[in-house]
């Protein structure tokens, strides 16, 4: 019973702090600048461990699929292979997790020190609306940037697959990436673009209200901050479960 | 109570038009029946105060007795449960944040721990306000550089939070509070944990609000020699524009100083400073002399 009350009571903040982050969107003053720094902070910063986290899982997916394909005789189709699985699932989730990691936690981290410093209580003492210079634009750099993190991914692991496809298995390069580029569809790319939207929207709220919320002093910011990434990161998980399906009912037509 | 009725009688002249005199008999705050309790902890039980305007309210108590938790009300930080909360004659009990940020526009605070922003350096710290109002970068300038003169850090402008002393801190915590000329000011235990010239130095910063600036103001302290300060000095200006203190008494003058003094959640004294040391309440005289 605590704990479900707890729980809805938690969802109904979370999208109260949804709605007021929104409202501070077409009403001003606007952070312009606030928004940009985010956005390179989370953007740019996260772009090296984004990458690598690309470039291995491309090369992980070919090493173990390989021999199957070519017990089968499809080697020629690894680069499809690569390149659906890297674009619809583990390109959206690996980079949303890991930023789930390195953003998330900041993200609690610094609201939550703030809250037990008093700088919160500072911001609004002094007119300032916290949801608005903090939330609203960590959020949209979230939105805007983990597409744009999930895309390199997506493109640095099929580089990574090609090369151990090449390097390991010796299977030439012109035709890893035609196959790539015949696996890929359309819907692949949509889908893949909208997963990486709704993360971002979870690992900014939930990092926010994570450190909005902190209580007990530096301790606290401490738990406020597993518990943001903790909280992120299972929700995406979850979320690209139903994700998944409802962009397979979507797009049914087209794929399998 | 008489009081009540005089404010809501000038609030109504006021209103209909009739004049603009009652206008500043209106008190700078006042609580009427204040309580609130978090969870079953009852922290204030049915607070009624008033700071008049250009007054100076003194607010004596233990820890956790409650003071910052009026402070923050004043603020519309926290919602009281129950009673009515006025600030310049206006009914803030239910304003929301967006409403409370005009009144607040009018209150300098300066927080129990100085609670400076991080990530700015003193000068934005200082220009936080005008920044966020998209002043003129010239006039922040000469803002910010008006208002360290006044606490005595103008060397400290481009140093980080990090690298200031407990009491640098508290003097920018002021120093900010201060910019846009407030007409309301709340100190929350600036001098708590400094040494005693320091500690003058702060007293002396809330002395001249009061008798130069006019401006009204809340000062929490635990430390008697705040109260031997605030409500025995009083600041004037020579006439080269040298602020001097002096001593009540060597001319007559009433100083705008009045005491509360908090006990768990109750205003347990309230009145002028040589009342409260005329008390026989066992518990004031402990509190003032330390045994
Ligand atoms: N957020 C909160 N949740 C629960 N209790 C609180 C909260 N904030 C304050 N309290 C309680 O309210 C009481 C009054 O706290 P307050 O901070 O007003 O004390 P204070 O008089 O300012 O003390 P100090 O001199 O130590 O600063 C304390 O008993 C404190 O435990
Ligand atoms: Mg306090």
């Amino acid at each position: 019973m605590n704990f479900i009350a707890k729980f809805l009571s938690g969802v109904q903040e979370i999208t109260f702090l949804l709605w007021r982050s929104v409202k501070g969107l077409w009403k001003g003053p606007r952070y312009f600048k606030e928004t940009i720094a985010q956005m390179d902070s989370i953007g740019v910063g996260s772009l090296g461990i984004v990458s690598l986290t690309g470039f291995f899982t491309g090369g992980v997916l070919v090493l173990q699929a390989f021999p199957t394909l070519e017990y089968y005789g499809a080697q020629s189709s690894a680069g499809q292979s690569v390149a659906t699985s890297l674009i619809r699932e583990l390109g959206p989730v690996l980079t949303a997790l890991m930023v789930a990691g390195r953003v998330g936690s900041a993200i609690s981290a610094e609201l939550g020190s703030m809250v037990v410093s008093q700088q919160i209580d500072a911001m609004r003492a002094l007119g300032t609306s916290p949801v608005r210079k903090l939330v609203t634009p960590r959020i949209i750099a979230l939105l805007i940037t983990l597409p744009l993190l999930t895309f390199s991914a997506d493109l640095v692991g099929i580089a990574g697959g090609g090369l151990v496809a090449k390097q390991i298995y010796g299977l030439d390069t012109n035709l890893y990436i035609q196959s790539a580029k015949f696996g890929i569809a359309m819907t692949d790319i949509i889908g893949g673009m909208v997963k990486p939207i709704i993360f971002g929207g979870i690992i900014g709220l939930v990092s926010c209200y994570k450190g909005l919320n902190t209580k007990g002093g530096t301790v606290g910011v401490g738990r406020s901050t597993t518990s943001a990434v903790v909280t992120s990161s299972v929700n995406i998980i979850i979320a690209d479960f139903f994700l998944s399906k409802i962009l397979q009912s979507l797009f049914s037509a087209t794929i399998f | 109570m008489t009081l009540d009725i005089e404010v809501v009688h000038h609030h109504h002249a006021y209103e209909t038009g009739e004049t603009l005199v009652g206008e500043f008999g209106l008190p700078a705050i006042e609580f009427r029946n204040v309580e609130l309790a978090f969870d079953d902890q009852v922290i204030l039980d049915n607070i009624s105060f008033t700071v008049r305007r250009g007054e100076t309210k003194i607010v004596l108590g233990g820890s956790g007795s409650g003071k910052s938790t009026i402070i923050n009300l004043i603020l519309g930080l926290l919602k009281p449960d129950a009673g009515t909360i006025l600030i310049d004659g206006e009914d803030v009990t239910d304003f929301d944040d967006q409403e409370m940020m005009r009144i607040r526009k009018n209150i300098g605070m300066v927080f129990q721990e100085g609670a400076l922003f991080d990530s700015l350096s003193v000068y934005e710290n200082v220009a936080y306000r005008l920044h966020e109002e998209k002043v003129d970068e010239e006039e922040v300038e000469h803002e910010v550089v008006r208002m360290l003169q006044f606490v005595n850090l103008e060397d400290a402008i481009d140093k980080m939070p990090s690298e200031l002393s407990g009491g640098m801190r508290r003097r920018v915590g002021i120093a900010r509070a201060l910019v846009g000329n407030p007409s309301i000011v709340l100190f929350d235990e600036p001098t708590a944990g400094l040494d005693p010239p320091t500690a003058r130095t702060i007293c002396e910063l809330a002395i001249k609000l009061r008798d130069l600036e006019d401006v009204s103001s809340i000062f929490v302290t635990h430390e008697m020699n705040n109260l031997e300060y605030l409500s025995s000095e009083y600041a004037t200006l020579d006439r080269v524009g040298e602020v001097h203190f002096e001593l009540e008494g060597e001319r007559l003058c009433l100083l705008n100083t009045e005491v509360i003094m908090l006990k768990q959640g109750d205003i347990i004294f309230s009145g002028k400073d040589e009342q409260l040391r005329q008390t026989e309440d066992p518990y004031i005289r402990r509190f003032l002399r330390g045994k």
